[in-house]
């Protein structure tokens, strides 16, 4: 649940991160290719020579996933307390503000209700650019709505996952987020309503060990960063090095933690697919 | 064993010692009268210690290598107890013990996470570090348990699941989240108790019931005091704020309202004395197990629910 250490390189989508001067093109960090905005944004945030998926927000994922014009946000505003007045370097209650400001988001996840090929669905989708995409009980509590719409109105629910891990600084309240969203999950689950759950780069910690490895079907992009521990904590523990590839989405395919690993382009087309199949 | 001694205990344990010497000379009035009054000053003083015990020297005391275990627990609450083994698929996790029991006119099942008590049983034990196939394990029992309809008390004393390679590639997230779910609904009561250390989703991976109770001197949070501290401050020399500023002992997370009851140990905390520690634990299980028993199973998995579906404080 370490997502503070890497924080500082990963605060910013990766997109962000490699744009050129100009802001107008961006170089792949996997190939060197030099794109344009445009065919960035064309191409979902995937580079269109080597298929390196960038990073993405909620905004992004949304556009992605819903039809257009039928997104509705629910739970917009809610945002942290601080309950349990955390200071370490900094006051929590000073970190807040300042994530809000830098990314103009309320916390690391937002959700909301509409249409994906005219089919009814609920989507959560978290933002690592939030504390990095860390699960306190802002996180805990809309995922946990989301879900409960879902079983509310017999809607399917997708929850797109990038995380860290529980955020730290609500202690044990973040603990119990990933036992509140596994419970809703098992009365979703009861109800026979479907959840995918669509792990993307990175999802690590305590989100893995709840909802996001919970999907009655698991899809993950390609390159995904994926695991419970955080690749240097094993590292030490285990005093080697890591082999290529480990924790990452094909490793888990290879492995069976997911169903699917599915590129970007074609994750609105599966998951409709998928729905279809498993509701009619 | 060699008596471990924490820093803070220091003072209580010269003044034993001394009276442990003048108990050679208690046939002497004088001396027998003195005695008295240094055991009532032993008294006052360990008093005056543990009430004003601060969040870290609680983790220590969580982690004394003389408190009782897991099946130290079985061993003086239950009778009958038949130790079960394995997942079915992989292995046998020591890491968690479980099995059914008598604990009084109850038949349950009995699930933990066991430590080892020197280097030898701690590396049998992987410190009580479970790997996937050990909430396998415990899963596979609880539905065992289910079946049989019989209710599961579980027992959390861990530092954390285990970040070993072969855990991830074993499914260490899947493995605890599977568990979260199913023991949300499981269809026979869980009573969840910290006994010492519940470090984390490690802990979490058997801790989901109707009712959680926490020991006085245990801990229970999202990340240790040293992890935290290593990760916020960069280092690990602030484990004492760390741990004060996690709230992470069991004044905390009662006014948290994450725990429902804390379980009162022996002066001086459960190592002093182990039948005393099991006897007050018993004696809180059996009323729980009372109440449990009236509720309905629907009405009890609802609750169950809607208790963990209560946690957190946001606005908005
Ligand atoms: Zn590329």
């Amino acid at each position: 649940m370490a997502w503070f250490r890497r924080s500082k390189e990963n605060i910013a989508p990766a997109t962000a991160k490699k744009e050129m001067p100009d802001g107008m093109w961006t170089k792949c960090d996997k190939c060197d290719e030099i794109i344009h905005k445009m065919e960035l944004e064309q191409h979902m945030y995937t580079c269109p020579k080597c298929d390196r998926h960038f990073r993405i927000g909620s905004k992004e994922y949304f556009k992605i996933l819903f039809d257009d014009g039928t997104f509705k946000e629910y739970d917009h505003k809610m945002r942290s307390v601080d309950p349990l007045k955390f200071k370490d370097t900094k006051r929590y209650r000073e970190r807040i503000p300042d994530a809000i400001k830098k990314t103009g988001l309320y916390d690391a996840v937002r959700w909301g209700t509409g249409k994906m090929n005219e089919r009814n669905v609920v989507i959560a989708c978290m933002d690592f650019a939030f504390i990095g995409g860390s699960m306190g009980s802002v996180v805990g509590e809309k995922i946990g709505r989301a879900i409960d719409r879902g079983w509310k109105t017999k809607t399917p629910v997708i929850i797109v996952s990038s995380s860290g891990g529980a955020r730290m600084m609500e202690g044990a309240y973040s603990l119990m987020q990933m036992a509140k969203t596994s419970a809703k999950l098992a009365r979703l689950g009861d109800a026979g309503i479907p959840f995918i759950s669509i792990l993307t780069d990175p999802t690590t910690g305590g989100v893995t060990a709840s909802y996001s490895m919970l999907g009655d079907v698991n899809l993950a992009e390609p390159g995904a960063l994926i695991g419970f521990a955080g690749p240097r904590v094993i590292k030490q523990t285990i005093g080697k090095d890591l082999p290529p590839g480990f924790q990452r989405s094909e490793f888990l395919l290879e492995h069976g933690f997911v169903d699917m690993i599915v590129h970007r382009k074609e994750m609105k087309g599966t998951v409709s697919t998928l729905l279809s199949l498993m509701t009619q | 064993m060699a008596k471990v001694t924490l820093e803070f205990e220091k003072p209580i344990f010269e003044l034993e010692q001394k009276v442990e010497e003048m108990r050679k000379y208690a046939d002497n009035p004088d001396i027998a009268q003195e005695i008295e009054k240094i055991e009532k000053r032993v008294n006052q003083l360990q008093r005056s210690i543990f009430s004003g015990l601060t969040r870290w020297q609680k983790v220590q005391l969580a982690r004394h290598p003389e408190r009782p275990y897991t099946l130290d627990y079985i061993n003086l609450m239950t009778t009958d107890f038949l130790e079960l083994h394995g997942d079915r698929t992989f292995k046998d996790d020591k890491a968690i013990v479980a099995g059914f029991a008598k604990l009084d006119g109850h038949r349950v099942m009995m699930i933990g996470h066991q430590k080892g008590r020197d280097t030898k049983s701690n590396l049998y034990r992987n410190f009580g570090m479970p790997n996937p196939e050990g909430y396998r394990k415990a899963l596979r029992l609880m539905k065992l348990a289910e079946k049989f309809k019989k209710p599961v008390i579980t027992l959390l004393d861990t530092p954390g699941a285990f970040p070993g390679l072969e855990a991830e590639e074993r499914g260490q997230a899947e493995a605890i989240a599977r568990n979260l779910y199913e023991m949300s609904h499981l269809k026979v009561p869980i009573i969840v108790v910290i006994i010492g250390e519940g470090a984390s989703g490690g802990a979490l991976g058997i801790g989901v019931g109707d009712r959680i109770l926490m020991l006085e001197y245990s801990w229970y949070s999202v990340i240790s005091p040293e992890s935290c501290s290593s990760i916020l401050w960069r280092s690990w020399d602030y484990k004492e704020q760390a741990a004060e500023a996690l709230q992470l002992t069991a004044p905390d997370l009662k006014k948290q309202g994450i725990i429902d009851e804390i379980v009162p140990e022996p002066l001086g905390g459960a190592q002093r004395d182990h039948a005393k520690a099991a006897a007050i634990l018993k004696g809180q299980l059996l009323a729980e197990l009372k109440h449990l028993s009236k509720i309905k199973i629907d009405k009890l998995i609802e609750k169950r629910i809607e208790k963990f579906s209560k946690m957190g404080e946001f606005s908005g």
